[in-house]
């Protein structure tokens, strides 16, 4: 905020706000300096750390019609939410035409990067940075367990060995979106949707009480019954869980979880919680997303950023301007190297690889998750949809596969309908 | 002001309305003309949104597709009304009032007299006692959930009946009750600056010659004190429990709702505030208020006080 301030006081240009979530602020206000021109100044404006305050605090500014909020970092769950609210520009020219290839398999955008930033057909986002989750594991672990990592594992190896060899499984299980993130993974890698023709809107179809739902719940009972359960299971979210691949006693753990893991561990070697020395991080590793059913490909959680134009700037080419340049492969490939955040385009991905910063079977495993993953619902309802499903399937000890899903869907049917309170 | 009220001073004689005079009458009409434009303004700024949200809870509106706005009538109140969700909400909304007012009825009322009575360190004292209200029920929450935390708090240590690794977030019952210590003691220290109040008003004389009657120190605190702090004690349960009943803050950083914890406060945030249902947020919200009022009128009557009366006194 305040580089931002001090940036504009020099000058009588508009100024350009440039709402951002907290990750990788310091880069953000680069980029912000080095794409502001003479025409306009680029202030970074810093939003709350959760994706649902974040999602809220844009909202109330764009339901007043604020003509400040020019540009925003926005979690790809919710650019059909405002787009549908008519909240953001629509994007056009080139970086459409792009999206639109990529979606095709011909662009420079990775494919589940670029589907999160369409609704109705429009382009209405630029993605910024691409998040994918990955199975971070300890491999002398998996090597007590007798795992073969380098073939697909399956949610119910993982739980297994970890509940035989005195380790533990991560998840993120907590009231809140990211469990849905878990949900909606497991029931997608079986194949099946929590809800599907969202651009129905309320009328969606909702599909969770099948066949892939009670699949996705009999792993949720699995791991709640299971020894390898961590013991603050109910509320776990992504930061709880880092601290259990080390832990004091016991043997670590299995744990699924974002891009930022490998530099947090890497930055983390001999400080509380993280690994000893050299030698425990390199027993770190990483595969694909497990598999809900056995030989069926999993589908990784899709996050990341992307960048939305507010419907009501007062100027709206020179933020459409300031979007490409901040969404730059430049701009991409240093908020990979400095903050572990990873492109949403294979060009920045390439230069990523060849600066040799990270291992190049992880960034393999990252582009093939983003690539080949799985959105989370896209509908104007979202909130509710996530809601909804929270309401039902926590906590995950009580979560039954003969009865939760088929629950959750006449819930969630209710709740759409605006005939029960969420 | 005291023009405007004198007609009413003076022992009124059954049947018979004061006379005023054209003096009076002429000051009562200036009076009101001078705070007429504090009270239209006052009611521009609390009727419109009570009127808006009114008219909103009329309609099945979310911001995100407004362009399916559709008007409704009284139908969010019926399905708000015959949720199973609204009643299990406001009736862990109950839970946390009486239970709190409760505890720091007891809790406050020690204080209360432990502030009274002290002879040496009052200033201290008094200080020490009341600093948790000082503290933002925000950060206070914070605290509390740190230290009901397994892995970094210190009540699993303190209390040996509770594993180390118990999660106290886990599960509804641990759960609700560490929002209620949170609660408890963050207000506390306000419950008995109230009666503080009280207890300094008992006359001093009465409680002595109670003791010279021979009067216990049971019957003194029965029949002499507490009686004569009625009016106090029901202020500090009407203020505290109009507080409780709105209990919001502890709720959201401790569990986010989480484990059957919500408030009908909380569960009116949700519906507004996360999923942009303005249409039944508000319909909650104008419930929300009546059953405020509901549960001050109902405390009136318990403690069978006239607050009028309760102002002369005092």
């Amino acid at each position: 905020m305040a580089t931002g301030a001090l940036s504009a006081c020099g000058s009588d240009a508009p100024v350009l706000n440039w709402y951002v979530n907290p990750d990788g602020v310091d880069t953000f206000k680069k980029y912000a300096e080095q794409c502001s021109t003479d025409d306009y100044d680029i202030a970074v404006q810093e939003l709350p750390s959760s994706a649902t305050d974040q999602r809220t605090q844009l909202a109330r500014r764009l339901a007043a019609e604020d003509s400040s909020t020019d540009l925003m970092n926005l979690d790809p769950v919710f650019v059909a939410e405002f787009a549908n609210a008519g909240w953001l520009q629509e994007i056009e020219g080139d970086t459409a035409d792009e999206v639109n290839a990529s979606l095709e398999g011909d662009g420079d955008y990775l494919a589940g990067a670029a589907e999160t930033v369409t609704w109705e057909d429009k382009v209405y986002a630029i993605p910024l940075w691409a998040n994918t989750q990955v199975l971070w594991y300890r491999k002398s672990l998996a090597e007590a367990a007798g795992l073969d990592m380098s073939q697909p594992v399956t949610w119910d190896q993982v739980i297994q060995a970890a509940a035989d060899n005195d380790g533990t499984v991560g998840v993120q299980a907590n009231k809140y979106e990211a469990y849905v993130v878990w949900i909606n993974a497991m029931i997608q890698g079986a194949g099946g949707d929590i809800v599907s023709d969202t651009e129905a809107g309320k009328d969606a179809s909702v599909d969770i009480d099948s066949d892939a739902g009670r699949k996705a719940a009999e792993i949720i009972e699995k791991l709640a019954d299971s020894d390898a359960a961590q013991p603050d299971l109910t509320v776990s979210n992504e930061g709880t869980s880092l601290g259990q691949m080390y832990p004091t006693s016991g043997a670590g753990e299995f744990m699924v979880n974002w891009t930022f893991v490998y530099k947090n561990y890497e930055g983390g070697i001999g400080q509380p919680g993280g690994p000893a020395d050299e030698a425990a991080f390199k027993d770190l590793g990483w595969a694909r997303y497990p598999q809900t059913v056995e030989g069926e490909e999993s589908m990784p959680p899709v996050g990341g950023i992307d960048i939305g134009i507010g419907a009501y700037t007062d100027n709206p080419d020179w933020a459409a301007e300031a979007a490409e340049c901040i969404t730059s492969k430049e701009a991409q490939v240093e908020l990979a190297l400095t903050d572990g955040l990873m492109p949403s385009t294979n060009s920045a991905y390439d230069e990523v690889a060849a600066s040799g910063d990270y291992p190049e079977d992880l960034l393999d495993l990252y582009r093939t998750s983003v690539d080949e993953g799985g959105p989370r619902p896209k509908s104007a309802f979202y909130a509710m949809i996530s809601s909804a499903v929270q309401a039902r399937w926590h906590s995950p000890t009580s979560v039954d596969p003969d009865s939760t899903p088929e629950e959750s869907a006449d819930y969630l049917k209710d709740v759409l309908e605006g005939k029960a309170l969420l | 002001m005291s023009a405007v009220t004198a007609p009413t001073q003076g022992k009124r004689q059954a049947g018979k309305k004061p006379v005023a005079s054209d003096r009076a009458k002429a000051e009562t009409r200036l009076g009101q003309r001078l705070v007429a434009p504090a009270i239209i303004l006052m009611l521009l700024v609390t009727a419109f949104p009570m009127l808006r949200a009114i008219y909103l809870s009329t309609f099945d509106y979310a911001l995100t597709a407004p362009e399916d706005r559709e008007f409704l009538g009284l139908s969010n109140y019926l399905t708000a009304l015959t949720d199973p969700l609204f009643w299990q909400t406001t009736g862990m909304t109950v839970l946390y009032m009486v239970v709190t007012v409760a505890v720091e009825l007891v809790i406050g009322f020690i204080f209360a007299m432990v502030m009274h009575r002290v002879i040496f360190a009052r200033g201290l004292i008094r200080t020490s006692i009341l600093i948790p209200y000082g503290i933002i029920t925000v950060v206070s929450g914070f605290t509390w959930q740190f230290a009901f935390s397994f892995q970094n708090g210190f009540i699993n240590g303190w209390l040996p009946f509770v594993g180390d690794d118990f999660n106290w977030f886990g599960e509804t019952t641990p759960a609700v009750i560490a929002i209620m210590v949170s609660e408890i003691w963050k207000t506390t220290p306000f419950m008995s600056l109230l009666l503080l109040a009280g207890l300094a008003q008992v006359s001093e004389d009465m409680v002595e010659a109670a003791k010279v009657d021979g009067a216990t120190w049971w019957q003194r605190l029965t029949k002499v004190i507490l009686p004569n702090m009625r009016a106090a004690i029901m202020v500090a349960v009407l203020f505290r429990a109009l507080d409780a009943y709105r209990i919001f803050d502890n709720i959201f950083v401790m569990t986010a709702g989480a484990q059957k914890t919500e408030s009908i406060s909380f569960l009116t945030y949700r519906q507004t505030i996360e999923q942009f249902q303005l249409g039944m947020g508000s319909a909650l919200s104008v419930l929300l208020f009546l059953s405020v009022l509901l549960v001050a009128y109902l405390i009136v009557k318990l403690f069978r006080v006239d607050l009028a009366q309760a102002r002369q006194e005092s």
